[in-house]
Parts: C-alpha cells; sequence; structure tokens
C-alpha cells in the first residue's frame, strides 16, 4: 500500500442510551485510492465518515490523517477533507454560485471566481450559477453538494450515498466524476448500496454490519477469494445418483434429479471453465442436458454473504 | 488545497459573518423595517402622544427619557432573535454539518454568527436612533461610551441567543426565553419608567431585575443620570458576556446538541 492518507485504529462509538455504532473499526486507507465502504442501513457508515469529518465523537479510538492526530491538529487535516453529506442539506434560498463561494471560504481558501466556475462547469451547474438551490432539481441538489464538497480542493473526499435517488444517467454521470478526481490524485472514500457503484468505481471495499468491519479487501481480491460461479443444468432424463466420472465436481443433484447443480470456481474464470469441463464430460458420458443455466457471482452476493453470515 | 492557519481560521469566520449579514439582507423587511416600524409605534404612543401629558424624569422630557429604554428593548429582542435563528435553522435543516467538519472551532463561529448578530443590531440601533429624531428632541451625553455599551449589550445577547439556538430543539422553544421571560422583564425594567417612580416595595423588588441595570446603564450614556450604580450596571452586562461565552466555550469543547 502507498502513502496512508487515513489511519483509523480502534474507533469505537457508543451513543448516550448505549448503542454501539462502531466497535473497535482499524482501517487505513491509502493516497489515491478509491475505497467503498458497504454496509446494510445502520451498519456504523455515516458513523465512521461522521467520526472522521467531525460530526460525532468518538468514544475511543484515534483518527491520524494526513500523518496527524486529528483530535490536536483538526483544522489543518479539515481544510483538507471534504464531505458530501447523504441529505440534501443546503440552504435552499440560496444561490448556487453564492453557496459554493461560501463553502471556499469556510474551510479558508481565497476567493478565487476563475476555479468555483471551473467546478460548476465540470458537474454542469454553470447555467443554474444564478438560480436559489430551492429551484433545482433533486439531482442537481445532489450536485450543488458535491460542488461545495469540491469548492476547497480537498485532497481526501468523503461521499456518503452520493448517488442515492439519483436517476441512472446522472448516477453514470457521477461516476465520471469521481473517475476525474481519481486522475487528479484526490483520494475518495464512499458508502454505498448499489453495489454495481462498488464493482464499477472502487479499487477496495470494506464491509460492515453492526459497526464492525467485517472485511475489508482489494476488490479484485476479494472476487477472486468469495467469487461463485453456479451453474444449472437441466438433464434430459433424471439420475439417480451422482455418476462416478463428474463426482469430482463440486456438484449436487436438485429437483428429483432432473436438474445438475455445480457451485465452485473462485470468480477469476475456474468456475466457468470447469462448467465447460462438466457439459464435455457428461456427453462423453451420453448423459442428454436440454439447458443451462449459468451465473457468476457479483459483489453484491459476497457482500450479502457476509452481512447474513452465508459465506 | 487549503492552507489554514491552525490557530485561527480568519476566511472561515469572514465567510461565516458575511453570509449571515447577507441572510438579513434577504429578509431585510423583517431584519429592519419590522424593528423600526415598531419603534415608531412606541414613540407615536408613549413619546408623542402619552408623553406630551407626562412631567420630565429627572429633568429630561418624557419623550427622551424612554429612548434609552426602547433601544435596549429592541437591542435585546434583536440581538437574541438573530443569533439564536442564526445558528438554529442550521441545525433545524442539516446544514450545520457543513460548519461541523469545517475548519472552524468556537472563536471563528462566534466571530462570524455572534459579530453578524451584533453587527445587526448596531445598524438597528443607528436606525432607531435616526427614527427618534422625528419624534422627539434627544441627546447623547457620552456618544462614545453610548456607542460602546450599545456594542457590550449587543454582543452580550447575541451570545446568549447563540446558546438558544443551540438549546433549542423545536421552534417553540426557541421563541419561549425571550417572549416569557425577557420581553417581561424588559417591560418592568424601567423601560418606560425611572424606578423612582415606583411605590414600595415594588421599587426594591424592581432591583433584583438586571435589566434594571441595563436601561440604566445606557439612560446614563445619555443622560449622565442613574437609578443605580452604573458600574454595576457595567459590571452585570460584562459578567453576563463572560458567563455566555464560557457557556459556550463548554458547548464547543463537549460538542453539546451540536455533536452526537
Amino acid at each position: 500500500m502507498s502513502e496512508p492518507i487515513l489511519e483509523i485504529s480502534g474507533l469505537t462509538k457508543v451513543y448516550a442510551g448505549g448503542f454501539k455504532a462502531l466497535e473497535s473499526v482499524d482501517l487505513t486507507i491509502a493516497k489515491g485510492e478509491i475505497f467503498a465502504l458497504l454496509g446494510p442501513n445502520g451498519a456504523g457508515k455515516t458513523t465512521l465518515i461522521g467520526a472522521v469529518c467531525g460530526m460525532v465523537r468518538p468514544t475511543s479510538g484515534t483518527i491520524r490523517a494526513f500523518g496527524n492526530d486529528l483530535a490536536h491538529n483538526w483544522r489543518s487535516a479539515r481544510a483538507r477533507i471534504g464531505l458530501v453529506p447523504q441529505e440534501l442539506s443546503t440552504d435552499m434560498f440560496e444561490t448556487v454560485r453564492r453557496a459554493v463561494t461560501f463553502s471556499r471560504g469556510l474551510f479558508g481558501c481565497p476567493n478565487d471566481p476563475a476555479r468555483i466556475e471551473e467546478i460548476l462547469r465540470s458537474l454542469s451547474l454553470w447555467d443554474k450559477r444564478d438560480a436559489q438551490i430551492r429551484m433545482l432539481s433533486g439531482g442537481m441538489k445532489r450536485r450543488v453538494l458535491i460542488a461545495k464538497a469540491l469548492a476547497h480542493d480537498p485532497e481526501l473526499l468523503f461521499l456518503d450515498e452520493p448517488t442515492a435517488g439519483v436517476d441512472v444517467e446522472l448516477r453514470r454521470d457521477m461516476w465520471r466524476q469521481i473517475d476525474k478526481l481519481r486522475d487528479q490524485g484526490v483520494t475518495v472514500i464512499l458508502t454505498t448500496h448499489y453495489i454495481e457503484e462498488a464493482e464499477e468505481m472502487a479499487d477496495r471495499v470494506g464491509v460492515i454490519r453492526d459497526g464492525k468491519l467485517l472485511m475489508v479487501d482489494d476488490k479484485d481480491a476479494m472476487m477472486a477469494r468469495l467469487g461463485r460461479t453456479e451453474a444449472h443444468i437441466t438433464l434430459a432424463a433424471p439420475l439417480a445418483e451422482i455418476p462416478p466420472a463428474i463426482a469430482a465436481f463440486p456438484v449436487h443433484l436438485a429437483k428429483d434429479g432432473t436438474e445438475l447443480c455445480y457451485r465452485g470456481g473462485d470468480g477469476t474464470g475456474l468456475g466457468k471453465r470447469e462448467v465447460a469441463d462438466l457439459t464435455k464430460m457428461l456427453t462423453a458420458q451420453g448423459i442428454d442436458y436440454i439447458g443451462i443455466d449459468i451465473h457468476e457471482s457479483s459483489l453484491e452476493d459476497i457482500f450479502v454473504g457476509l452481512v447474513e453470515d452465508r459465506v | 488545497m487549503s492552507m489554514v492557519n491552525p490557530g485561527f481560521n480568519a476566511r472561515g469566520a469572514w465567510a461565516i459573518y458575511v453570509r449571515e449579514l447577507m441572510r438579513a439582507m434577504r429578509t431585510a423587511f423583517q431584519s429592519l423595517v419590522a424593528p423600526v416600524l415598531t419603534t415608531s409605534l412606541y414613540f407615536i404612543v408613549f413619546g408623542s402622544a402619552i408623553g406630551s401629558r407626562m412631567q420630565a424624569v429627572g429633568g429630561v422630557d418624557y419623550g427622551a427619557f424612554i429612548v434609552p429604554g426602547l433601544l435596549l428593548l429592541t437591542l435585546l429582542s434583536e440581538s437574541t432573535s438573530n443569533a439564536s435563528f442564526g445558528i438554529y435553522m442550521p441545525r433545524f435543516t442539516g446544514t450545520i454539518y457543513e460548519l461541523l467538519s469545517a475548519p472552524v472551532g468556537v472563536v471563528e463561529t462566534l466571530v462570524g454568527f455572534v459579530g453578524a448578530a451584533a453587527t445587526k443590531s448596531l445598524i438597528l440601533a443607528g436606525i432607531i436612533l435616526l427614527t427618534a429624531t422625528f419624534f422627539v428632541d434627544y441627546h447623547i451625553a457620552h456618544p462614545i461610551l453610548a456607542i460602546g455599551y450599545i456594542m457590550l449589550v449587543a454582543s452580550a445577547f447575541s451570545l446568549f441567543g447563540f446558546i438558544l439556538g443551540i438549546w433549542a430543539d423545536n421552534f417553540e422553544k426557541l421563541g419561549i426565553i425571550p417572549v416569557l421571560i425577557l420581553t417581561p422583564l424588559t417591560f418592568l425594567g424601567g423601560t418606560f419608567y425611572s424606578i423612582s417612580m415606583l411605590p414600595e416595595p415594588w421599587r426594591s423588588l424592581a432591583l433584583v431585575n438586571p435589566i434594571v441595570y441595563l436601561v440604566n446603564g445606557l439612560r446614563w450614556t445619555f443622560y449622565g443620570s442613574s437609578d443605580v450604580n452604573i458600574w454595576i450596571s457595567f459590571g452585570l452586562t460584562m459578567g453576563f458576556l463572560l458567563i455566555c461565552t464560557l457557556v459556550i466555550s463548554f458547548i464547543f469543547r463537549t460538542g453539546w446538541r451540536l455533536r452526537t
């Protein structure tokens, strides 16, 4: 891993009512990476972001950003961090340009109309620059929040459910934006419900449930390690038992022997190859089949498996 | 990339200050015209209509006598409501996230929110004093001290309003202290009369009301006379300012009602 930009160690948050939102979370984020934090509602994703960004007071643990302890050097660190919140929270009566200019000043940057214009143009907001935010659509409001978060050119950007409630076209547009940020060297940590988003964007993925970080891994490595291929072969005639010739494959019979089920592989294509070998073997053995349904497990399957303790 | 002074983010404080003043301009009628209209009505009723039938108080015409009291009445209510709304609204709408995640601490926040609220109060005070010239003849014996005292009171009650705005978790709570405590105390605090005009035991009882000292402090800067020792007035105002500052420091240190 390259130089760490964020180091979280033993982070625990217990709310006043006794609810433990985070339990001894350890996480290190490398400079320039895109990290996706996956988890069901109430898993602790927003609390984790809140603890780093200053909205949540950790019960215990340490957070170091840019090599400095956030508890002590918070002013300098926060000036280099941006946050796009989950809720569409902004001053609805303010104009787009003034809202973004305010954010830049709040984070200690000198006024720079050219830079504000650049940001607004990159998010297709320039035409709406003098419109009150309340007049914009939901998707455009979310862009305004992104523009506000980018106004001070942060090096570390948190996106809490950035595409929640956003249509497909706009979501793809935002992915392109995130790609651009990656090219500019911005480190991005995003939480999402859309597994497709994590699959598309992230270099690494973390899965959180009940305040515990269940797994953090390189996305491709996670797919390779936990990925599976599932094939359902519909047989022309039912089998009473698995023929010895194919017993070495991870197969079993279902639907009264009319379906041969394969579940195996590792997410790198091994499963597909084995299914191909299996069908050849069936043909060689004279076992006829009338249909094949093959399915590669996605990050979503892995995620569901992890949070349901099935993997 | 932003490089912020690790001790004080001046641009951040300025951004909040300007934004808050702009917000007041957006609601100029509510912020400026309405208080001026209300004060003008007071001058018409108490200054011109009733005042012409009243005796001079301590050698000052009744109409002129009530100018500092009316000014203070507006200062207290406007400073408190401006600052309380200033911080309550971001909490209510959720935009507080930006403030909490920004490189601004208690000092920048106070300079921004309380500074803007106090500035609005000072602008209002100037407009009210100007308005008063249309209704009554008055003079200011110690103009520099009057400005200083107005600034002190505006700052103290803006700080108080800031605390209210953090304490309140609904609109009813936001209005309850100004309406149920501040306004009655101000009306009973010698705004329209000298407490020397009151019979006992009301006169002694009035001395328990802290607003009496504030009204008399300001009245002294106008006419050089006061019902109470003006050093107590000054001391109380400073003490109130200090207590409010300490409470706000505590709020920021603990994150009470701000951070979860």
